[in-house]
């Protein structure tokens, strides 16, 4: 590794793109370090995808500069490619496989010794070595997003970008998925996700941006984001269980199928 | 470069895992040329007149034509589903040689296609097709087929890459399904009136039937074979740079 473990990982500067009149990215500008998990917030149309393919070299910027793990996307794209793992935003497996031989596929097309331990290994950390022998079109929404997670975990990149990763989840399913992410950037993965859910950023991640208007409006820890307002007025509110509480209580651990 | 022959390899294997599991393709894929043969055969064959020969003879070639014409619309199908499913921009995104995710599709649709035949042709062997050709003449046709399917192929890739709907990415083939019925497939050509028989004649599908006719028959090629290959050639040559066009403005 030529760069320093300080150097981040992601570095994004005045990035602009656009389709045809529609002037999506107006000069983009962040950064992020290693092992950490950055949140891009906004809303539908904001631009988030249009950054994550241009950093993951699907798509061309119009000017600005793009690095990943010291790379730069425009002039390096085969060693970015070497070093990231795309979770787009609709879970990219191969429904006619199984989900073992969907894996297998990606350690065989990262050029992995030992395909078969590697999608072994994945289905039992994902508690899916039951299913892993089933076609993947039999699989539920959250089965395809995790199967989808194991897939962009073969050959242990270092950035991995997750482009809404919880949307069409239901409530389990999206605390499965936090659990992976986490446990992703525990191991010094750095992540870089898109949301529109709010409260996914302020659960997951260590930074925030706030995409609006294809610029960066606001970019900090949640600490720093909540100082932007006025300090909170202290009120005294008796606490309700929220529905996602019931609906755990009752559904439980049971519902991880 | 590098990985292009393995890459191409795993991913000809996945698409490969795509027609086994749904074998119900290539049957459907010959099911039409073949109910075609039986209509033509059973039905109107009576009353055409080729000449000497039995009618199934005569008209194999046109419908070997017509099975691939209707196989390659599925390589746009399926292009359009990994499309669509976003497992093509996954492979992209991948350390891969990028080119290998088409050369898969391109490959696939081959393999398909040759399956397709065999079966048409142990159809046609059952309603009487006959011929005396050696291994070199059906050699030969095996590449004229060949090569046809590569081209349609490469036509077909356009859609894939581009069509808005799978029925899109499909349609297309429709047309290239008919050609076979205004030229020498079916009929003789002498028999059309003035502007069809000269549109017949000229067009690429008169001059391959012609060609893969006088082979299975052990009958002189003629001109017939360079101009097939020709049209051939050329068909692939401009459908790869127009399936290139549309890959670059799809990926950049």
């Amino acid at each position: 590794m030529t760069t320093a473990d300080s150097e981040p990982k992601i570095r994004v500067a005045g990035l602009e793109k656009s389709y045809k009149a529609l002037e999506v990215l107006r000069g983009v500008e962040f950064e992020v370090a290693r092992g950490t998990i950055f949140a891009l917030l906004g809303s539908n149309g904001a631009g988030k995808t249009t950054i994550i393919k241009i950093l993951c070299t699907l798509l061309r910027a119009d000017s600005g500069t793009a690095g990943v793990n010291g790379f730069d996307v425009a002039t390096q794209a085969a060693r970015v490619r070497e070093s990231i793992s795309l979770t787009g935003q609709f879970a990219a497996v191969d429904d006619i496989l199984t989900g073992r031989e969907n894996l297998v596929l990606v350690a065989r097309l990262r050029h992995l010794a030992g395909s078969g331990a590697i999608a072994d290994g994945l289905l039992e950390r994902f508690a899916m070595t039951e299913a892993g022998g089933r076609r993947v079109s039999t699989y539920s929404g959250g089965m395809r997003r995790r199967l989808d997670i194991a897939m962009s975990l073969i050959g242990h990149p270092s950035v991995i970008f997750l482009d809404e990763p919880t949307a069409g989840l239901d409530p389990q399913g999206r605390i499965e998925v936090w659990e992976a992410v986490r446990e992703l950037a525990e191991g010094g993965t750095t992540v870089l996700l898109t949301t529109q859910y709010l409260d996914e950023a302020e659960h997951l991640a260590d930074r925030i941006a706030i995409l609006h208007e294809g610029r960066i409006v606001v970019n900090g820890t949640l600490a720093e984001l909540k100082k932007l307002l006025p300090p909170a007025k202290v009120e005294y509110v008796e606490k309700q269980p929220t529905l996602e509480d019931v609906f755990l209580a009752l559904v439980g651990k049971d519902a991880r199928k | 470069m590098n990985h292009f022959f393995g890459d191409t390899g795993v991913l000809l294997g996945r698409s490969l895992r795509h027609i086994t599991r749904s074998l119900d393709t290539i049957i459907t894929t010959a099911l039409m040329p073949i109910a075609i043969m039986l209509l033509f055969v059973y039905v109107l064959g009576g009353s055409i007149s080729t000449g000497s020969g039995s009618y199934v003879n005569y008209l194999l070639p046109g419908i070997l034509l017509i099975t691939i014409a209707s196989g390659i619309s599925y390589t746009g199908f399926r292009l359009f589903g990994d499309m669509e499913s976003g497992i093509f921009e996954r492979f992209h995104s991948m350390p891969i040689a990028r080119s290998a995710v088409l050369w898969a599709h391109v490959l696939t649709s081959l393999v398909a296609n040759a399956i397709s035949l065999v079966v048409v042709v142990g159809i046609a062997l059952l309603m009487g097709f006959r011929s005396g050709a050696g291994p070199l003449a059906w050699l030969a046709v095996a590449g004229i087929l060949a090569l046809f399917t590569l081209a349609l192929t490469w036509m077909a890739v356009i859609p894939g890459l581009t069509a808005h709907t799978a029925d899109g990415a499909s349609a297309f083939a429709y047309p290239l399904i008919l050609l076979p019925f205004i030229s020498s497939a079916f009929v003789p050509t002498e028999s059309m009136p003035g502007p069809v028989r000269a549109f017949a004649e000229n067009q690429p599908v008169t001059s391959i039937v012609d060609a893969i006719r006088a082979l299975l028959a052990q009958e002189p090629v003629g001109a017939d074979i360079g101009v097939a290959l020709a049209w051939c050639v050329g068909a692939l040559v401009v459908a790869y740079a127009c399936a290139m066009v549309a890959y670059r403005r799809k990926t950049s």
